[in-house]
């Protein structure tokens, strides 16, 4: 008997959320993103503050490799904005004819080098240690990251001492985990996520200089065009943005 | 083609294979003999890695053998080398991800012997070693095979857990699935294409033996 009141009592209760559910949202638009890894905590806040700008347009963003967006978006994913971790994906979209707007510029990723606060290595000289086994980096085949942190290698004359010590991880989070599990030494990262709140007090870390490897311009492009995607484009580009990106660990375009 | 992650996931197939040969065997033979009450539990845990997403099984792997575990901190003790990012690691990984693959085929092959032969052979004064050899294991030749012929298409094939604990190192852990998942990210769609059509048809041709090899000498399905 009690089992029937308390099922009529949450069915009841669950209708009345539904109906409050359709009340409360008019015309809630929904953008979707996708977004390369290392805007992962940037992105949050962005959505938040967004949001509270806008309040009739919802942020729902989905994080990875900006490879495999760009694979899926080539294969028709249902994506309203693309936000790469490098210019040449969007730049391909759009020259294939598969956006919906011109490609723009809205930060660029710099890499530190990050060991654990457990470890007794000193960030700045990690590297040069002779103890180092496992450097960990992401992978410069494909991961825009893995690409600055070679050329930052190389530019100062590590590279080749180094090679055989290094590990490939599938993007830049990865190489993160990597270093943080115990199994690499030492790992260069993107500045946004050792700064990241969830990544704070669990390492030290040195920023790589900017001069060793080629800026990291990152890009992106409307793939549906509409008034919310416009707009969000523009207040991310725009001094809101902007602040935020800088506070997140990302530098400006162009400067 | 990238020809040293194909020979890679060959050498690292037909380890794990081997290795799970050794350690399969016995463990089907003991969940098809043994009349312990608590067998349920070994049969649930060898069954995991079906289940278990290979994230899952990655990550806890890497967390398992990293120098900050007591597994991790032996094998340096005992070798001076590390697990991560080693053949030897992936290999550990390897050998527990397909443990199922091996086992459950052996397992039922050996439950599908006919007990009194195996009974017989124990009254005629064979001991229990013997009977394995010359009855029990002639009889289950084929579920043995299935399950080696599973682990070695299991492995060649293996994605997640490669990807969480081997730091793609070529010729050490960048396996064929990797080498491919690359090539897509590269956007070298051709290479990616070529050596997956390999992978195809590879898988293909080995489940077609095990099948074939099945329905000869299981006789699993009436003769028509």
């Amino acid at each position: 008997m009690r089992s029937i009141r308390d099922f009529r009592a949450s069915a009841i209760l669950a209708a009345c959320s539904l109906c409050a559910g359709c009340a409360g949202a008019p015309q809630a638009h929904t953008l979707s993103i996708a977004a390369a890894a290392d805007l992962q905590f940037a992105l949050e806040e962005a959505s938040r503050s967004f949001h509270q700008a806008h309040p009739d347009t919802q942020l729902r963003v989905a994080y990875g490799s900006s490879g495999n967006f760009y694979a899926q978006i080539r294969n028709g994913a249902p994506f309203d904005l693309f936000l790469s971790a490098d210019a040449q994906y969007p730049q391909t979209l759009a020259h294939d004819g598969l956006a919906a707007g011109a490609v723009f510029n809205y930060a660029a990723g710099r890499i530190v080098v990050w060991v654990p606060s457990a470890s007794a290595l000193d960030p700045a000289t990690a590297l040069r240690d002779p103890s180092v086994r496992h450097v960990a980096i992401a992978n410069p085949t494909h991961a825009p990251y893995g690409r600055a942190a070679e050329a930052a290698l190389r530019a100062m004359g590590l590279y080749d001492s180094l090679q055989a010590k290094l590990v490939l991880s599938e993007n830049i989070s990865q190489a993160f985990q990597f270093v943080q599990s115990g199994a690499a030494d030492v790992g260069i990262v993107a500045l946004s996520l050792a700064s990241a709140p969830a990544a704070r007090g669990q390492g030290r870390y040195w920023e790589v200089p900017a001069e060793t490897y080629p800026k990291m311009e990152q890009c992106g492009v409307i793939l549906k065009d509409s008034a919310a995607a416009r707009q969000f484009r523009d207040w991310l580009t725009g001094p809101a943005g902007r602040a935020l990106l800088v506070r997140y660990g990302f530098s400006l375009p162009g400067n | 083609m990238d020809y040293q992650a194909i020979w890679l996931s060959v050498r690292l197939a037909a380890s794990t294979t081997a290795i799970l040969l050794t350690v399969g065997v016995p463990l089907a033979y003991w969940i098809s003999f043994s009349r312990r009450r608590w067998k349920f539990l070994v049969e649930a845990v060898v069954a995991l890695p079906l289940v278990l997403p290979p994230t899952v099984l990655g990550f806890y792997v890497l967390l398992a053998i990293g120098p900050h575990s007591p597994v991790g901190a032996l094998y340096a003790k005992l070798t001076g080398g590390m697990l991560p990012f080693s053949f030897q690691g992936l290999l550990l990984a390897s050998v527990l991800y397909s443990l199922p693959f091996t086992v459950q085929p052996v397992a039922t092959a050996f439950a599908g012997v006919d007990r009194r032969l195996v009974e017989a052979s124990w009254c005629l004064g064979v001991s229990r070693a013997a009977t394995f050899r010359r009855v029990i294991a002639p009889l289950a030749a084929p579920g043995i095979a299935t399950g080696a012929i599973l682990s070695f298409a299991h492995t060649m094939g293996e994605f997640g857990v490669v990807l969480m604990v081997g730091g793609n190192i070529a010729g050490v852990t960048r396996t064929v699935s990797i080498s491919i998942y690359d090539q897509v990210q590269a956007l070298d769609y051709g290479a990616a294409t070529e050596t997956s059509l390999f992978l195809l048809a590879f898988s293909f041709a080995v489940l077609a033996a095990t099948y074939a090899l099945q329905r000869r000498v299981w006789a699993i399905w009436p003769a028509n």
